[in-house]
């Protein structure tokens, strides 16, 4: 796993960074400015690819967490380990840039309803995930407990999701859903799933790296780790 | 250019947002980058001095 995880992390960057310049130039650039919401709605561009990400990134890090605590695959608590701070990440610049899409919309930079709300709660869930891991003393029983937060957590994401459906709310429905016909025009929406794959690459890549990382530090007294060259670390 | 950065009256709201995904996302790249190399650099290093002494 840590060297498939090595060779992979490269083909992911190199991947994000082709889709995220064309992701940019055609949102910023070639898409055409809203009839309504004018230039301020390419925020959209980097906010809805990481509201997304947020909650998918949670849904992996629960997923592997319930697999840990069912099969004590080490793993893949590595991977719910690996995902928390890059799944804190998507979820703040989701928080931060629909603040800043908020204020010139709506004239406020926060308003408590439902799908702002869950959102933040989704933040302190991966905040609470991160210190749970080096809260208690032993590693075992620190993967455990953050493992049950995580799964337990879970129960936010369909509230996040339908929200918007389920209260009355500022934040507008959804822009794409699988059963319904989008509501943006093509020329808007090619960039919009380009920068979702950008994300979704980042995160990958991302994913290895740390992925790496945490297998090294827990994996260090393994014979194969002195066969390892300091350099490349292959 | 200048329109483009002006971005239709929007420019502090949009450019701001962009600048903290940058910032956020790129940080989280760069901070898994350094700590992999740093965490690689002394556990291998330690690894080896090991094998050289059994």
């Amino acid at each position: 796993m840590y060297r498939l995880a090595g060779r992979l992390a490269p083909w992911f960057g190199g991947l994000c960074l082709l889709s995220l310049a064309v992701g940019l130039y055609l949102g910023l650039v070639v898409a055409p400015a809203d009839y309504e919401q004018g230039d301020s709605y390419r925020i959209i561009y980097i906010h809805v690819p990481a509201a997304w990400m947020s909650m998918f990134t949670y849904v992996v890090m629960a997923t592997s967490s319930a697999i840990f605590l069912i099969w004590r695959l080490k793993i893949a608590d590595v991977v719910a380990e690996a995902s928390a701070p890059i799944g804190a990440a998507f979820t703040a610049v989701a928080l931060l840039t629909g603040s800043f899409w908020g204020k010139p919309m709506w004239g406020t930079w926060w308003i408590w309803d439902a799908r702002l709300t869950s959102e933040l709660l989704l933040l302190f869930l991966y905040l609470g995930y991160m210190a749970l891991r080096g809260a208690l003393d032993t590693p075992q029983g620190s993967a455990r407990a953050a493992a049950i937060l995580a799964v337990v957590g879970v129960v936010n994401i369909p509230i996040i999701h339908f929200s918007v459906e389920w209260w009355n709310t500022l934040h507008q429905p959804a822009t794409i859903t699988k059963l319904g016909k989008p509501s943006m025009h093509i020329s808007m929406l090619r960039p919009l799933l380009l920068m979702a794959l950008a994300f979704q690459l980042l995160y990958f890549h991302n994913l290895m790296v740390r992925m790496r990382t945490l297998i090294l530090s827990r994996e260090s007294r393994a014979s194969w780790v002195a066969e390892l060259n300091v350099e490349t670390g292959n | 250019m200048l329109e483009f950065l002006d971005m239709g009256g929007y420019a502090f709201y949009v450019w701001t947002s962009y600048s903290f995904a940058l910032i956020l996302l790129g940080g989280v790249v760069l901070w898994s980058a350094l700590q992999s190399r740093k965490v690689r650099v002394s556990t291998i290093r330690r690894a080896q001095q090991r094998k050289r002494k059994s």
